[in-house]
């Protein structure tokens, strides 16, 4: 590990402007990724400021127009199991507790499993050339062993996928993100947070350096009757997902009035394809209308050597999924 | 602390000099201790290697295995992959503060159950299951497996490991 300075900072204000003055800085907060990355020499601050002593950004709590708020220091664990959003937002709870281990789900916050990079074995590799890691030296995955690589969205120069759950379920919710930074505060729809790698895939997100996610805003549509999360993996537990899917519906008299549906484990960022959610929309809850949904939604899948199985594979998981969503609480 | 350059970047001859550590003081096991760490050494490695309590294990040192479980304000983590800095003043829980003249419940229950082989993934699989029983979500043999997923045995000793967290869970070992 590169040595570094340890700096705290005691407020949101503190922190971006720490930030600003270091520029080779990064935030901790549950350091779960970070600190694997430091210890690979994949991440070299010469800077690393804490932002755990920021008391204000650990809460949850309610947002006056209706739906909630997650403080970005809000640890994953507290974020699943919190009452509210057990019973208001189960798949996103559902989503959290798919993922990593419960001693890694104590330490990771909310804002870090927004953040948290790739797990692309040759982005992890200092010795393979990787484009996300050194820009411009080349992809090793492409030509390499890809079998948890993108599908979806990919680009010559990367197909590393992003490996959160939980952030399946907020793109699926439509989920807020609010930064603040030295020019105040924005708020980022969580669909347009992360990117597509394109040709500059060192940037998993629009968040620039020097700017700090405060929380995530859950809106008041909480999807609490008809939701599923479904995770396939290569063993059953503490796995990243080879394709995960997260669906939401509003069912009325029969027919489908609103549709979420979000993949994990196949592209750069969660993937939400809206073609095929409006396509749903207005007809029954069945097989036929799922497995064409599935269809628009691979439509544009690309596999490698590895990882084509994952085309068929996220199809009927999402075939699967819709069903289990469709049929709970009836 | 300040929020100044501590003077942990080397100088040109590469020496990082002692000014780069910080002075903490944590209780562990219900007594505090001091030290002085630079601010890249672990939770694991300040612990194993500065006070002498190895009970903790260093498995992959990535957070994968679970043999570092510690429980930092009665909370499991893995403590490789935090920083010691990180926890002034925190109250840190080892292997080492379980045994109190007696063992613990799920001590005991671990030798019943001969629920190991070679033992190296057992302090991290009691904390591990200490955390786990505190949260109280584990309520059935399908959920303690799920929720004790971050701890690996690689004698496979899991079967008698969930026997074990199962009869402490019933409160067959007393009290926790």
């Amino acid at each position: 590990m590169v040595p570094f300075n340890y700096l705290i900072a005691k407020d949101a204000d503190e922190a971006v402007a720490l930030s600003i003055r270091n520029i080779k800085s990064k935030l901790i907060a549950g350091g779960t990724n970070l600190i694997d990355l430091m210890k690979e020499n994949v991440s070299k601050p010469d800077t690393v400021i804490d932002i755990n002593k920021i008391d204000s950004l650990s809460a949850i709590t309610e947002l006056s127009e209706g739906g909630l708020r997650l403080g970005a220091l809000a640890k994953n664990a507290d974020t699943a199991y919190d009452n509210r959003v057990q019973k208001r937002y189960p798949l996103l709870s559902d989503a959290i507790l798919a993922g990593a281990s419960a001693q890694l789900r104590n330490m990771a916050s909310n804002g870090g499993n927004l953040l948290q990079r790739t797990r692309c074995y040759y982005f992890y590799d200092t010795a393979t050339p990787c484009n996300k890691r050194d820009p411009g030296t080349g992809c090793s995955a492409r030509g390499g062993y890809n079998r948890i690589h993108a599908i979806l969205g990919a680009s010559e120069s990367c197909i590393a996928v992003f490996p959160s759950d939980m952030c399946v379920a907020l793109s699926a919710l439509d989920a807020r993100i609010n930064i603040q930074s030295t020019f105040g505060c924005r708020v980022i729809d969580f669909r347009d947070f992360h990117r597509l790698p394109g040709d500059s895939p060192e940037l998993d997100n629009h968040l620039q350096h020097g700017e700090l996610i405060t929380s995530i805003d859950l809106p008041n549509e909480s999807f609490d009757l008809n939701h599923s999360y479904l995770k396939l993996r290569d063993r059953s537990s503490y796995a990243f997902a080879l394709v995960s899917v997260a669906t939401a519906f509003k069912i009325e008299d029969g027919l489908i009035m609103d549709a979420r549906l979000a993949l994990g484990g196949v592209a750069h960022k969660p993937w939400r394809n809206t073609e095929a959610e409006d396509y749903m929309k207005g007809k029954a809850p069945n097989v036929q209308t799922f497995a064409e949904a599935s269809k628009i939604n691979l439509s544009d899948a690309k596999g490698y050597e590895h990882n084509r199985f994952k085309i068929e594979l996220a199809k009927r998981a999402i075939i699967r999924n819709c069903l289990t969503a469709a049929n709970k609480n009836s | 602390m300040n929020n100044e350059n501590t003077g942990a970047i080397p100088d040109d001859a590469g020496n990082i000099p002692e000014m780069a550590k910080h002075s903490i003081s944590i209780n562990i096991n219900g007594e505090y201790r001091s030290l002085k760490v630079y601010p890249w050494v672990s939770l694991l490695d300040a612990l194993r290697d500065h006070l002498n309590l190895t009970g903790s294990k260093k498995g992959c040192d990535h957070g994968q295995c679970g043999a570092c479980t510690v429980l930092a304000d009665g909370r499991r983590i893995n403590s490789c992959l935090t920083f010691a800095v990180m926890y002034e003043k925190s109250n840190i829980k080892t292997i080492e503060g379980f045994f109190d003249g007696t063992l613990h419940p799920i001590q005991q229950a671990f030798i019943n159950h001969d629920a190991f082989q070679c033992g190296y993934c057992t302090p991290g699989q009691i904390c591990s299951a200490a955390g786990m029983l505190s949260e109280g979500h584990a309520h059935t043999k399908e959920e303690i497996k799920e929720l004790m997923s971050g701890n690996l045995c690689r004698c496979g000793a899991y079967t008698n490991i969930i026997n074990a967290i199962l009869d402490v869970r019933e409160g067959k070992y007393g009290p926790i």
